[in-house]
């Protein structure tokens, strides 16, 4: 008697909890990052991205998310631990967990997945990313204006497209400016290790590079470049408190609104399979203030002026005539590069010294 | 090639190599004593998070190294106490203490990622290095207290019987390991990357592991092997900048390349690793027998 009386309460119990859950609902939402949030660069900013989606957003959504999450075999458990524990909309913050969340989101046919900065997707997975080459045009505007020794030092992390795009970017809009400029490049083969990103810092402000810009995810080389006393762009994030005197601008990555607005999506029932790369116009690329006591104020009207033409449409990062280093012409006088080119980005624009790893 | 090229050449080498050179030795002298700690990262990490934290809180490089030298102290204490006396597994165990140690300052260190610091001038510590390995090299040939502590590692049971604290031996050396370790993560979190981010070490403890044996347990050797290391990344990082079309990646794997081909090269003639690696290396020692 007292057995069946315990099974009647615990059932009950069951159903006043599913019932609860019912009328409450918020959505979760989970978040996995690549390195640690507290690291000032790039899972920092989908942090931030994060808490302004849930500011916005209130009640309607919890979040969670797990740091650290190596890009190989482990990433597929850390997806499905999210999806496994009731998750509505998962996000996947970095390249390489393309196929691990493809597989994921297979198995769980009524969750959302979002993948950023890939190119694989499925009914329930939308991939997005920011074009932060148009950034790396405005800070190669600047660098072509402000080297002396006429000779950049960029610290790059791996030859995907993403970073190739931006060295191109880069280099596009300082030669532009500034014919004799000269581009080094230190292949760091790490996105995060601050030690070997002051190293190659210290390297190539030995080799006479009076700008650093990087692509890796620590302010190491803002720190060196400070230490070194030459200039230096941030990365990801505005770096500017950690080395005041070296800190030009940053591309900063602004993430918040479109999470919130896929949440709000998967809250409203609308949420489809999309493809999302947007640049300055929608404002998920931002540039962190200009220093004003480095830079000359008409050099900073400059960059502003170009800010405006790239949100209209009026300036492209990537226009024509553009030659690869064996000199074949890759976009024609007139044309500007198209998103298959872009994404697919795997040569260095002619007078680039040096070969791109393979 | 201009002078003032190579010096700074020399300098960024100098720099980036001396935190291999104090976990190695550290390492090396615990290895010797015929104990395998394989917590050096997470060691390394918790030095360098409460040197960091130290300096941020009192603004004393003094006492920021010395209380880091202290968490070393503590963090091998409690490897000796697991291994030593609870006798338990010393690889289990030594893996254990690097993932504690890279939660344990993950926490410790959360509110401080991006606390901007003064960084200490290298120089003293890359000295103190060189210093410290002639030391310990002159201890181990030329000193009786070396000689008992290199028995204890070769042969517990002689070593008892000789009337030698085997365990007491032992737990000084672990010690001096974990001090050795914390110092090297204390000088990157101070002076070579003067920050404090999660994980900073970045792998730098498990290259020092691989330094104790590419050194087949010579202090001296570690010199070497540490500035080979150094030597060959930072190097390939001045090729890539002068634009020589030499693979990157080649030359990233390049130091770990030279540790496989050196631990293949002495583990093919096996009477050279018996000569130098410790007999005793992992053995627990039980005082009963």
């Amino acid at each position: 008697m007292i057995k069946l009386y315990k099974i009647l309460l615990l059932s009950l119990t069951f159903f006043v909890f599913s019932l609860g859950s019912a009328y409450a609902d918020p959505k979760k939402v989970g978040f996995i990052y690549i390195g640690p949030p507290g690291d000032h660069g790039w899972t920092y900013m989908h942090d931030v991205g994060r808490k302004h989606m849930q500011s916005q957003l209130g009640d309607a959504v919890t979040s969670t998310y797990i740091e650290n999450v190596p890009e190989n075999a482990d990433a597929v458990r850390a997806i499905r631990k999210l999806a496994s524990s009731g998750h509505d909309l998962i996000f996947t913050t970095s390249f390489n967990y393309m196929d691990q969340t493809l597989e994921v989101a297979k198995e769980f046919p009524n969750i959302k997945f979002e993948h950023a900065t890939g190119y694989k997707r499925a009914d329930n997975v939308s991939t997005y990313s920011a074009r932060f080459y148009e950034g790396r045009t405005i800070s190669g505007h600047i660098a072509g204006h402000m080297t002396k020794t006429n000779t950049i030092g960029y610290i790059a992390s791996f030859p995907i497209p993403e970073v190739v795009r931006g060295i191109n970017a880069f280099y596009l809009a300082a030669s532009k400016v500034n014919p004799d400029i000269k581009i080094k490049i230190i292949w760091a083969f790490t996105w995060y290790d601050p030690g070997k990103e002051a190293d190659a810092a210290n390297t190539l402000i030995n080799q006479g590079a009076d700008i650093l810009v990087q692509h890796t995810d620590t302010f190491a080389p803002c720190q060196a470049a400070e230490k070194a006393g030459v200039l230096a762009f941030g990365q990801a994030s505005n770096q500017e408190e950690f080395c005041p005197n070296a800190h030009l601008t940053a591309i900063e990555d602004i993430w918040g609104p479109y999470y919130a607005a896929r949440a709000q999506a998967v809250v409203d029932g609308t949420w489809s399979s999309e493809d999302t790369w947007d640049g300055m116009d929608k404002g998920m690329v931002v540039m962190s203030p200009y220093n004003t006591k480095l830079m000359p104020a008409s050099l900073i009207q400059e960059a502003i002026n170009m800010e405006v033409a790239i949100k209209d449409g009026k300036l492209h990062s990537f226009e024509g005539p553009i030659y690869n280093q064996a000199g074949e012409l890759m976009v024609a006088e007139g044309e500007v590069a198209d998103d298959g080119m872009l994404a697919g980005m795997n040569w260095y624009v002619q007078g680039i010294d040096g070969e791109l790893p393979q | 090639m201009d002078f003032e090229l190579l010096y700074g050449i020399v300098k960024i080498i100098l720099i980036a190599t001396t935190p291999l050179v104090f976990a190695g030795i550290g390492e090396l002298v615990t290895e010797k004593s015929g104990v395998l700690n394989l917590g050096v990262e997470g060691m390394m990490l918790v030095g360098a998070v409460t040197a960091f934290v130290t300096l941020v809180i009192t603004g004393n490089y003094i006492l920021a190294f010395t209380f880091s030298i202290l968490s070393g102290v503590i963090m091998s204490s409690l490897f000796a106490f697991l291994v030593l006396i609870l006798m338990s597994n010393q690889i289990a165990t030594g893996l254990a203490l690097t993932i504690f140690g890279i939660g344990l300052s993950s926490m410790i260190g959360k509110n401080y990622i991006g606390t901007p610091i003064e960084g200490l001038s290298p120089w003293f510590f890359v000295i103190f290095s060189f210093v410290i390995v002639f030391f310990i090299s002159y201890f181990f040939y030329k000193t009786k207290a070396g000689l008992i502590l290199r028995a204890v590692g070769e042969s517990h049971n002689s070593a008892h019987a000789l009337g030698y604290g085997v365990l007491k031996i032992r737990f000084c050396s672990i010690i001096f390991g974990g001090a050795m370790c914390a110092l090297a993560g204390s000088y990157m979190s101070i002076c070579y990357a003067p920050m404090w981010q999660e994980n900073m070490t970045a792998g730098r403890g498990w290259i020092a592991l691989a330094l104790v044996v590419f050194a087949t347990w010579k202090p001296g050797r570690i010199l070497i092997g540490a500035y080979i290391f150094g030597g060959v990344s930072i190097l390939q990082m001045n090729f890539q900048a002068w634009g020589l079309s030499l693979p990157g990646q080649f030359f990233n794997m390049a130091p770990y390349l030279a540790t496989l081909i050196v631990l293949v090269l002495i583990s093919s003639n096996k009477l050279r690793v018996k000569l130098s690696a410790p007999a005793a290396l992992t053995i627990p020692f039980f005082k009963g027998r």
